[in-house]
């Protein structure tokens, strides 16, 4: 029997038990009134949350990945899960964000979606939770597939779930566009299945190397990395497919959009990055042209989706199309092809997981105090009235422009560093400064109209609704977990190379 | 092209008699200011402006998709000939669900074996798809009916009732019953037999939905109403999740597991593989049913 599938410690059995636990609660929350469904929701999430902290800590103590067998059969008959640092730190902080960002739009939650639909709103959340763990620790392409279905089908139906016009035509596009994507991967799989006959990501791996150095089968591997990169990309909202991203994060209810802009894109960045380590091997990946694509389309993106996020006149639109940009640099960092680059734009991904979700709940609180509006003009002064979210909006941009102290900032350091090495060092150079320029020009034009003292009379109110403790606190721990990130980020670097280095 | 406004609001805010009657429920609804979207949708195609550009636009994209296709065709003409036993795909995993699939999983059919025991998970996301794919409809199209519209549907009820569509209600007399009893014989044979839940339970919803069909929505809500669609539902997954909690976990952690594969060809036999089956039937079944109610008549 192989070594790694001795399981002789309590802990390794977590990961399956959050990925079940989360299906079985989700499906439960049906059958419930909507207060208690979002105490099941809550109480997974935290349970959830603790299992993968636990995880993580386990595996960094072991400096090993394991796997786990999803039944009475090894791998390639059966399905199995593989767990390493870098998994366990991505659902620990998946975890966290879903809690912060639910408890930060709960208000609205109660507030937009009809009171007869609201238990589905958990459901939703606890099972496109469930996808996103799945996605990540799964070490097998089909399975992926499935919990990509349902990622898929989830995310839509928390956009849906705000019952308007506005929300419905988006998730059309949304729709449309998703179902292209995974069509795209579907694809993609059949042709892979073809020339190795595996599903499994270490075996396909072994055969890919080996028909690679043979050089056989080298137009369909081209064609299926192809067809990986642009369907994931278009799930991800790379940037000229990201034209369904504003309309679904701008109109949704706040937690949607935190969680989608903050979450859902990342799970499919993270089965990219699994693809290229585990699928079809870094030297294949490289002796492809498909890095120049990403790359190209990396820096396109930090550009025209900052650009476009300076002409909206629209709050949330901005920082949506602020993510269309910083999804860009996650693009790049892959791109550059080098693991300096890797790690940036694994670091990219949790520092926008925390920060985004943070500015789409603040921007919810602002449009509280604007009766709703999501226009600039109607905003004017609105963090005035509400300190603690102008305090969590404000830190949010510092991040997202690079200000030092702050995630953004190590991001775009460790960018700079890893494209030196390399022979795209201007491009990259010049994309990343132009991109934090115009990052500046939209955000701090934004928190001036903020900020802005409309009403000499208007006392200054830190907390607009006391009895909304849940925002509160998120914000809180928002802006805590921000700079930890930027404080701390050697710490969190070193686990993501810890975690990329048993990648490959 | 001014209707599309009218559909759009009409899609959302039902239709007039129940915005007279929910109208707080709107007004709560739409205080947010929205419409931006929509209003620029309308606008454009109103005026017919840009028309040359969508022009433009819808040959660039057959172009576009013209030129994929043929990449792909390509792309298929250099992948392993079909059929040829020296295939790649023809590997150690194969043979092993050939070889030992019945001793293995109990399971005289080998794909009833392979979705249900040897990859079971897979499967278990799948019927999640489904269930979240019909709460995805219930989540679009359910409404709670006001006392008005259901006297409405009370009255339509009635006066299709007395139409009597004769050959149409004698048929499903017929009918219905065989093709219950063939669903459910495909499903309880899906260990043994070509079948299993997804084709069983499919039949079984279609056995359904002509029952609705000829004997009106009264009768079938004497045995499925929305509660009954939940129950079921829910608890055929609810022990789908549990059961293979208990299998992956005693598979993972190579503790025995305590349910008997009995002797293979005997109705009760491969262990787990025939209650998920049937559970997988259950969600089929109320998932066609309910897609079909919730576009007929918004309810279940």
């Amino acid at each position: 029997m192989d070594k790694y599938y001795v399981i002789n410690d309590i802990v390794q059995n977590f990961p399956f038990i959050s990925i079940i636990l989360s299906l079985f609660t989700g499906i439960l929350c049906a059958a419930v009134k909507p207060k208690k469904a979002m105490v099941i929701c809550f109480f997974n999430l935290i349970v959830c949350f603790a299992l993968s902290l636990t995880t993580l800590i386990y595996c960094i103590n072991n400096g090993d990945y394991y796997v786990y067998m999803m039944g009475h059969f090894p791998a390639p008959f059966g399905n199995e899960i593989r767990v390493g640092v870098l998994e366990a730190l991505m659902a620990t902080a998946f975890a966290l964000v879903m809690i912060l960002s639910l408890m930060g739009g709960l208000k609205h939650i109660f507030h937009d979606v009809l009171p007869e639909k609201q238990n589905y709103y958990f459901l939703m959340m606890e099972l496109l939770y469930t996808s996103l763990i799945a996605l990540i620790y799964t070490n097998d392409l089909f399975t992926a597939y499935v919990f990509v279905e349902i990622n898929t089908l989830t995310a839509c139906a928390i956009v849906m779930l705000k019952h308007s016009k506005e929300t419905l035509v988006a998730t059309a596009r949304y729709l449309m566009m998703s179902l292209l994507g995974s069509g795209l991967i579907m694809i993609g799989i059949s042709i892979l299945y073809d020339i190795t006959g595996h599903l499994l990501m270490s075996n396909l791996k072994e055969s890919i190397v080996a028909i690679a150095s043979v050089g056989k089968y080298r137009l369909p591997i081209e064609v299926v990395i192809c067809l990986f990169a642009i369907g994931l990309g278009i799930k991800s909202a790379l940037y000229p497919f990201h034209s369904w991203l504003p309309d679904a994060h701008g109109s949704s209810t706040s937690s949607s959009s935190a969680v989608l802009s903050g979450l859902v894109l990342k799970a499919y960045i993270i089965l990219l990055i699994k693809m290229v380590y585990r699928v079809f091997s870094i030297e294949v990946i490289r002796g492809s042209k498909v890095l120049d694509i990403l790359f190209v389309l990396g820096v396109l993106a930090m550009t025209i989706g900052s650009i476009k996020a300076i002409n909206s006149r629209d709050l949330k639109r901005m920082i949506a199309y602020s993510s269309v940009a910083q999804i860009g640099y996650i693009y790049l960092g892959i791109g550059l092809g080098n693991d300096v680059g890797m790690i940036a734009a694994c670091f990219q991904i949790l520092v926008h997981a925390f920060t985004k979700p943070m500015l789409f709940n603040t921007a919810g609180a602002f449009m509280d105090e604007a009766h709703g509006s999501r226009k600039f003009k109607d905003l004017a002064g609105a963090a005035r009235k509400n300190m603690w979210a102008g305090i969590g909006f404000a830190i949010g941009a510092f991040s997202m422009i690079g200000i030092p102290l702050f995630g953004g900032f190590v991001v775009k350091y460790n960018l700079a560093i890893a494209a030196l090495s390399t022979n795209r060092a201007v491009i990259a150079l010049v994309a990343l400064v132009v991109s934090t320029v115009l990052n500046a020009i939209y955000y701090v034009p934004a928190l001036m109209v903020l900020f802005k003292n409309t009403n000499p009379k208007q006392k200054v109110v830190v907390f607009a609704d006391k009895n909304d403790i849940p925002f509160i606190v998120s914000n809180g721990v928002f802006m805590v977990c921000n700079f930890i990130l930027g404080i701390m980020s050697p710490l969190f670097i070193s686990l993501i190379t810890m975690g990329l280095y048993k990648f490959a | 092209m001014s209707s599309f406004n009218e559909v759009i609001t009409s899609f959302v805010e039902g239709t007039p008699k129940a915005e007279v009657v929910s109208k707080e429920k709107a007004k709560r609804v739409y205080k947010h200011h929205e419409m931006s979207l929509t209003e620029r949708l309308t606008a454009m195609i109103e005026k017919g402006e840009s028309k040359g550009a969508r022009n433009a636009y819808t040959v660039i994209a057959v172009i576009m998709a013209i030129v994929i296709i043929g990449c792909l065709i390509y792309t298929v003409s250099s992948l392993p000939p079909f059929g040829d036993p020296s295939n790649p795909a023809n590997n150690e995993v194969v043979k092993k669900y050939i070889m030992d699939g019945i001793a293995d999983t109990g399971a005289i059919n080998f794909v009833a074996g392979m979705i249900l025991d040897y990859r079971a998970f897979d499967t278990l996301g799948e019927s999640t798809v489904l269930f979240i794919a019909a709460s995805a409809v219930i989540i679009l199209l359910f409404r709670k009916k006001t006392s008005l519209e259901k006297k409405v549907a009370d009255i339509e009820e009635k006066i299709y009732e007395d139409k009597h569509d004769v050959i149409l209600r004698h048929g499903a007399l017929i009918l219905v019953p065989f093709t219950l009893i063939y669903g459910i014989y495909v499903i309880l044979n899906g260990h043994l037999s070509p079948g299993g839940g997804f084709s069983g339970g499919t039949i079984i919803g279609a056995a359904l939905i002509l029952y609705n069909l000829a004997f009106g929505d009264k009768s079938t809500k004497k045995f499925f109403n929305f509660k009954v669609y939940k129950v079921i539902t829910i608890v055929a997954l609810s022990f789908y999740a549990i059961s293979k909690t208990y299998s992956f976990y005693t598979g993972a952690n190579h503790i025995h597991s305590i349910i008997p594969k009995g002797i293979p060809g005997n109705l009760i036999s491969s262990g787990l593989i025939l209650p998920l089956n049937i559970c997988v039937g259950i969600v089929v079944a109320c998932t066609m049913f309910g897609f079909y109610s919730l576009f007929d008549r918004e309810e279940i």
